[in-house]
């Protein structure tokens, strides 16, 4: 990947790999990743199954240890930002929503009172309108479906107002109605707060709907990265 | 009717353990005949469980002759056994050895400790040694269900574990619903036996002060100190056990380690 010389182009690099590795057991599960994201862009890690993709969105959430290499976060070596701070300005969302007993509002709330920040009603309201959700605050998580368990996860991760949105197959587990619904909620969102979004997907017509860039990935290896308007001429 | 053929006491207890090996293997039968293959086990535990008794009968008899500070030592060793059998138990736990010794050492060591300087316990060996060990046993089995329990909460729950952790939060905080289950698992045995005493059950020590001439009502107390003791040092092994496991469960980065999942 081309990297950046002067100060402009280092600060548009929001994200970047520098030869990450994780070698698990003997296997690699990702295997020399160099990788610059820039400000705003949305890109999409496509590729079969067991190739990497999961593992290496957990790197760079920092869930997982890499055994080389480093990632850096607006040039900062990611090992000098503390974990849980890291983890709030690279919201992760899961492949299940994983909402925890209790209410919305709650579960909403549960980032932001990680660091003795008291989320405001308001901003809860807000949160909830813009994942199409309005006045489900009081409602208990175990009445939802799985689209709206997933808007509500999507907004837990909002609240925490990340700047590099992580999405590990965000719609794998939803019905095909409601995977279009979140589908178009993660666009508008991304648009409108003007995120930096890695999307993890093994869809790649999904790729094409939402990612503007697609970094291909086999075996842990980077085989490729094209515009996703060249998805069929990618490996 | 025993007593009646036996005069000697030695004879008489070989008596009365050998009809008490002929009860427990009909309990193998019975359990056999319901697909229950627990012979092997059951036997061997039962001849173990026989040799084991009489050889520390027969040494306590020297011992109890021996000065005070031995009784110590006898109880350190017991520490030591008590965790490698809660270890054991709690297989798949990294560290389990030294967290179960921490955890009834800390639970069971301040109890002991505390009643003994304040003369709840009687200092010699013939008393403390064999009040310690209950301590001690009942903070062995506290410890193991506590660790397994913990255990099998984090490997249920990682899901939800790694959400948290996803949004910024502290592991302490992410795993308080099962440390707080896992003490919990620990202290209900317990708790039971404190509800149950005296109306499901008479314990040993307090028959065996009356049978030995005691007033009942002492007799009594007594034994509910000892139960309450028990308690104490449970609760306190489940909760040091569990807050160490905790500290292993998360590597400095704070992410998952595997090694409690497995």
């Amino acid at each position: 990947m081309p990297e950046g010389d002067g100060t402009s182009e280092r600060l548009r690099t929001v994200l970047r790999t520098d030869h990450l590795t994780r070698v698990v057991e003997g296997r690699a599960l990702v295997d020399d990743v160099s990788l610059s994201i820039e400000r705003g862009e949305v890109v999409a890690i496509v590729g079969p199954s067991g190739s990497g993709k999961t593992s290496l969105l957990r790197l760079l959430n920092r869930l997982d240890e890499p055994t080389g290499g480093n990632v850096f976060y607006e040039e900062q070596d990611y090992r000098e930002i503390p974990p849980r701070e890291l983890r709030r300005r690279a919201g992760m969302l899961l492949q299940q929503p994983y909402l925890f007993p209790g209410t919305v509002s709650a579960n909403l709330a549960y980032g932001p009172a990680s660091h003795g920040e008291n989320l405001p009603e308001d901003v809860i309201s807000d949160l909830l309108q813009q994942v199409g959700l309005p006045g489900y605050g009081d409602r208990d998580v175990s009445r939802l479906s799985g689209g709206e368990a997933q808007r509500v996860s999507l907004a837990r991760t909002l609240a925490n107002g990340p700047e590099v949105l992580l999405l590990d197959e965000p719609t794998s587990a939803l019905d095909e109605s409601s995977q279009l619904g979140v589908e178009e909620l993660i666009c508008r969102i991304v648009g409108e707060r003007q995120l930096t979004c890695l999307i993890v997907t093994h869809d790649r017509a999904q790729a094409v709907r939402i990612a503007g860039r697609a970094v291909v990935l086999e075996a842990g290896r980077v085989v490729d990265s094209v515009p996703t308007s060249e998805m069929k001429h990618a490996r | 009717m025993l007593a009646r053929f036996f005069a000697d006491t030695l004879q008489l207890g070989v008596a009365q353990a050998m009809v008490t090996f002929v009860l427990a293997l009909a309990a193998v039968y019975v359990a056999r005949r319901q697909g229950i293959h627990l012979e092997r086990e059951s036997i061997v535990a039962l001849i173990r469980g026989f040799i084991q008794i009489v050889l520390v009968g027969s040494i306590l008899v020297f011992l109890f002759r021996g000065p005070s500070w031995a009784s110590v030592f006898i109880l350190f060793l017991m520490m030591l056994a008590a965790a490698g059998t809660a270890a054991r138990r709690a297989r798949g736990v990294s560290g389990a050895f030294v967290i179960s010794f921490y955890g009834i050492a800390g639970g069971a060591g301040i109890v002991i400790v505390l009643m003994t300087w304040l003369g709840a316990i009687d200092p010699r060996m013939a008393s403390l040694v064999p009040v310690g060990s209950m301590v001690i046993a009942s903070a062995m089995n506290s410890n193991a269900i506590a660790l397994e329990r913990f255990r099998a909460e984090m490997k249920s729950q990682v899901g939800y574990i790694e959400a948290g952790l996803a949004l910024g939060a502290a592991p302490d905080r992410v795993v308080a619903p099962y440390v707080q289950a896992a003490v919990g698992a620990g202290m209900i045995p317990r708790i039971d036996t404190l509800r149950a005493l005296g109306i499901v059950w008479i314990p040993g020590l307090m028959a065996g002060m009356i049978l030995a001439g005691s007033d009942p009502v002492y007799a009594a107390i007594y034994q509910f100190v000892v139960v309450g003791m028990v308690f104490a040092a449970s609760g306190l092994t489940s909760v040091i056990s569990t807050l160490l496991i905790r500290g292993r469960a998360f590597s400095p980065a704070e992410q998952l380690q595997l090694s409690v999942q497995e």
